[in-house]
């Protein structure tokens, strides 16, 4: 079996062959992430233009491309239960934690560095880890840097929307062509028991009123981006026992006003985050719960289920962070952006994406043609590209598909506490319970151990398709299973 | 009259204050936000409340000198 080709490998190729071949064994380490699952063929191509290139709005593309975050805005202006504005770790990955905050100046310095370095850079978003509207004038500031460097980034911000009427026009004129909104109530009620308070118009609100007030800017600024055609994200935090039962009316509402992407996101509560929610022992939902309301909102705006819920300071392709080789301290002094390889492997992709198109369709014949009523669902350990390429005892989350003879659908991520390699899982069977109700796993190899214990627990686990797409292994897989003829497997 | 000031062990360096300050009287000196005691008039006749402690997200942290 071929040893493990680390990303590095992808950068040092310089022929478009050379990295088309690195992309196949190794490729961006991805992993869900934020977005829609919709392909070229379910889309206007005009939309499908705008978001091919962006990991977190298109599922597809999260595979291939990488975003960065930088952590120019620390400022908020509302307070969320689920925040604590002190806690800052470099091992933390969540939404709102950065290690550390950059000016304008810096920032550029560090988007130009990771752009020379990272290929497959295509998106830069302002988090946080305040709030990007509200920390406005920081905001702008780095947008204007950074798109008169590198003028084809896509510019993205996330935002609780209370400022963000304020400032519509000038992310139109900025070319900012997608816009987040964190949206959890469109009911005040149910708001006041997520936000204590907001400081709008010079003031602090609290109570009904302040989650009155948010709940009117939310919407204006939804409706306002909406009739400028930029692209907008609605993310919602589910809570249990707060709004897991509201967000299908939250979803209904923000799809009337245009949203072009819902992603419904789990509580993140621990008590070590210092969060109320997490103090006061809220609880997050199980995986099941979320897939169960994410599968009731589908029919509303485009679901997005590969958000991997990266901090504001995150760099890479979903689902991989390595903003930490890129802190202030590694950053040179002086640094030049060169397209050169973010140019060639746009190339690659490009046919990379052809051949896995022409994959996704033989697959789809595949289950198409099974006569079966069996649902399953594979988790996948992938580290990007749109394959199975990652050994099992490498994986820190599972990608996860529903295969049937109506086809095969991404349908999240689950991470792994530990990576197996790191804690094993003798003990807390965190890996068990994560797999539970999973039919098959598919992974590039697995050790003899890990899979014995996989046997006794009752999870298959399978490594007959390294390398493969994703799709055409498990169709393959389907059909052998359920009885019908495969395609041929597209290498 | 009396100042504000910024107890620093629990500033979280967010700025807010420094651009909601009416009066310009917050800016970082050495990695932390300071209040010139000067120039703050705790918002009088500007706003109904001073604006520091208002958007500060931490409790008991932007608090009369």
């Amino acid at each position: 079996m071929a040893n493990f080709v680390s990303l590095d490998n992808l950068l040092r190729p310089t022929s478009a062959d050379a990295m088309r071949e690195a992309l196949k064994s190794s490729g961006c380490s991805s992993s869900s992430s934020c977005g829609s699952s919709a392909g070229v063929a379910d889309l206007p191509l005009a939309v499908w233009n705008r978001i091919k290139d962006h990991p977190c709005y298109s599922e597809e593309a999260h595979h291939y491309f990488a975003r960065m975050h930088v952590a120019v805005a620390p400022a908020c202006n509302i307070q969320c239960h689920y925040c604590n504005r002190k806690y800052d770790c470099a091992n933390e990955s969540r939404p709102g934690v950065v290690s550390e905050k950059l000016t304008p100046e810096q920032a550029l310095r560090k988007v130009v560095t990771v752009a020379n370095e990272v290929p497959q850079l295509s998106v830069l978003g302002i988090a946080g880890p305040g709030d990007a509207c509200y920390d406005w004038q920081k905001t702008k500031a780095t947008f204007s840097l950074v798109s008169k460097q590198i003028p084809d980034i896509k510019l993205c911000i996330s935002t609780n929307g209370l400022a963000l009427p304020d400032h519509v026009d000038e992310l139109a004129d900025m070319n900012v062509d997608h816009v987040t909104i964190t949206i959890n109530m469109i009911d005040p009620e149910i708001g006041a028991k997520i936000y204590p308070w907001i400081f709008y118009k010079n003031k602090r609100f609290s109570g009904l009123e302040a989650s009155q007030i948010l709940h009117q800017r939310q919407m204006q600024g939804l409706e306002m981006l909406t009739a400028r055609g930029i692209l907008t994200k609605i993310n919602s935090v589910m809570i249990p026992g707060i709004n897991d039962k509201h967000l299908e009316a939250v979803n209904t509402e923000v799809k009337k006003r245009g949203a072009f992407l819902h992603n419904i996101m789990p509580l993140i509560s621990d008590p070590a985050h210092g969060t109320h929610y997490g103090l006061t022992g809220q609880r997050g939902p199980k995986h099941r719960e979320l897939k169960a309301l994410q599968d009731a909102c589908a029919g509303g705006a485009n679901l997005m289920r590969h958000c991997r819920q990266c901090r504001a300071d995150a760099v890479g392709l979903l689902g991989e962070d390595r903003g930490q080789e890129f802190t202030l301290d590694q950053l040179p002094d002086a640094v030049t952006y060169d397209a050169s390889k973010r140019q060639a492997y746009r190339a690659v992709v490009a046919r990379e994406r052809r051949d896995h198109v022409a994959a996704k369709q033989d697959a789809a014949m595949t289950l198409g043609a099974a006569d079966s009523d069996a649902s399953i669902l594979v988790a996948i350990a992938t580290k990007g590209g749109g394959r199975i390429n990652q050994h099992f005892g490498h994986a820190k989350e599972f990608q996860i598909y529903e295969a049937s003879s109506a086809g095969v659908t991404f349908v999240g991520h689950r991470k792994l506490d530990d990576a197996y390699c790191q804690g094993g899982f003798g003990e807390d069977a965190t890996l068990i319970r994560t797999l539970e109700d999973i039919d098959i796993v598919l992974c590039s190899k697995i050790g003899d151990c890990p899979k014995q214990e996989l046997d006794t627990a009752g999870i298959r686990v399978s490594d007959e398709w390294p390398y493969e797409y994703i799709e055409s292994a498990i169709s393959t897989y389907y059909a052998r299973e359920y009885g019908a003829a495969p395609q041929a497997l597209r290498a | 009259m009396m100042a504000y000031k910024i107890v620093d062990s629990q500033c979280t360096t967010c700025g807010a204050c420094e651009f909601e300050c009416p009066n310009g009287a917050i800016s970082m000196k050495r990695s932390m936000y300071v209040i010139d005691a000067v120039k703050c008039t705790q918002c009088e006749g500007h706003y109904e409340t001073p604006q520091c402690a208002s958007v500060c997200p931490m409790p008991d942290t932007c608090v009369p000198a």
